[in-house]
């Protein structure tokens, strides 16, 4: 079964390779195989595969990765726009919907 | 302690009493799960964050750290079966590991502050912790051993391979750690959206049910038990197509917007409901319903990218940007035509 991608060319992802040292750290933490490592460095691969969950950025010991994170969830971003603040799911335990 | 269906008694470590639980579901389990699919009760089905322990572990069994919302805790101990471990519940507020990270309550600071408050350093000799793959977007490994000397090991992205992960030598090799969206995964999420839109399905029911009784004359109603069954159908009809043909049919239709796989699946829809002589008689009238539904249906395929597990957020603003417009003037469009074809 073909594999889904969202779209092209969208996502804020961004790596440093110059300061990268090669830990793999992204690559055990990205569900969608984004990063490969090759000459003891991370790159990037596969960019439109990318949904920005942040999980590589948070845990690059050496800051390398910038991305910036969130959910991609419409009704989130909806949300965000009604009580004027960052998009946010109803993920709290409060709402009843969840990303 | 209180006793849940699925204690199985509990032991004493350093000084503190530690509830054991099953390793395998019982009936509670399978029902309580199903209900959450369904909405009912989802906002509190929780264990207490703190430790347990599942067989009979000691000092070197492994700890895996997850969330207290009981669903995902029962997937993890179910999936312990056979093992001796130590279940660390972090306070997740009773949402699943994924969420919460993204929410920021499976987080670095709620990891350390659990670690310190049970006092794993005292319960097990070595430093390594286990934490599934989809925590990551919480927590910050390096962090997490700066303050506590634990080493956090990313398991698999599904519990299911944590035996495996485990006799791996701790190592997810690469099908372990990627995330999946399969038929059942798509499935299991309909229940839940769609019981989430049900005000929204008889809000819009309502009105076009109210409009259907419309005519030049007023409203009348010999035109309700004609044309207000059918009114009724074709939003019930659009409110499936978004919420259950586009996740069920996702990866085989055309389009990567989900909003245009929603109008898709409701131009379909309209066409059967069009064969089967539902939208009726005027051109006026059929053009009505095909804003209608194709509007409904894309505004609620479009709120599946937040129940997929591969759309980003940019992608969904930028998505938006376009659709959000689109849809509602469809859906404005499609009820100044109703009334116009009933009024003339």
């Amino acid at each position: 079964m073909k594999e889904l991608v969202y779209l092209s060319d969208v996502v804020t992802l961004e790596l440093c390779e110059e300061s990268c040292n090669g830990c793999g750290m992204c690559i055990k933490v990205c569900p969608h195989e984004v990063f490969e490592l090759s000459g003891r460095k991370a790159h990037i691969v596969r960019r439109d595969y990318c949904m920005e969950c942040g999980a590589c950025a948070l845990n690059c010991p050496q800051n390398s990765i910038k991305v910036n994170s969130g959910v991609g969830c419409a009704a989130g971003i909806i949300n965000g726009i009604l009580n004027n603040t960052e998009p946010s799911c109803g993920c709290s335990g409060s709402d009843s919907n969840c990303c | 302690m209180i006793n849940k269906s699925y204690y199985n008694g509990s032991i004493s470590v350093s000084d503190t009493t530690v509830p054991v639980v099953l390793d395998y579901l019982g009936y509670k389990d399978y029902l309580g799960a199903i209900m959450v699919r369904w909405g009912i009760n989802r906002n509190n089905y929780r264990v207490n964050p703190g430790l347990y322990a599942v067989g009979k572990p000691n000092e070197s069994s492994d700890v895996f750290v997850t969330a207290n919302y009981k669903l995902t805790f029962d997937h993890v101990r179910k999936n312990l079966y056979g093992i001796d471990g130590w279940i660390l519940v972090l306070d997740t507020k009773g949402v699943n590991v994924w969420c919460a990270a993204g929410k920021g309550t499976f987080s670095t600071n709620e990891l350390v502050k659990r670690i310190r408050s049970v006092s794993l350093d005292k319960v097990v000799a070595h430093r390594r912790i286990i934490l599934p793959q989809l925590g990551a977007t919480g927590v910050a490994a390096h962090k997490v051993k700066e303050q506590t000397a634990f080493n956090v090991h990313y398991g698999p992205v599904r519990s299911s391979d944590i035996q495996k992960f485990v006799g791996n030598g701790y190592r997810a090799d690469k099908e372990m750690r990627k995330v999946t969206f399969n038929l059942s995964d798509r499935v299991k999420l309909i229940p839940n959206d769609f019981m989430y839109g049900k005000y929204y399905l008889l809000g819009a029911m309502v009105i076009l049910f109210l409009l259907s009784g419309l005519s030049g004359k007023g409203l009348s109603v010999a035109d309700f038990s004609t044309n207000g069954l059918t009114a009724i159908v074709n939003v019930l009809f659009a409110y499936m197509s978004g919420i259950i043909m586009t996740p069920v049919l996702l990866p085989f239709i055309p389009a990567r917007h989900f909003s245009i796989k929603g109008f898709y699946t409701g131009s379909m829809v309209y066409l059967i409901l069009f064969v089967l002589d539902f939208t009726g008689d005027s051109l006026l009238e059929n053009f009505s319903w095909f804003f209608i539904i194709t509007a409904i249906s894309s505004f609620l395929a479009m709120n599946f990218t937040g129940s997929s597990t591969y759309t980003s957020l940019s992608g969904v603003k930028k998505e938006m940007k376009f659709s959000l417009p689109l849809q509602i003037a469809f859906a404005a469009l499609g009820v100044v035509l109703q009334v116009i074809g009933k009024l003339i």
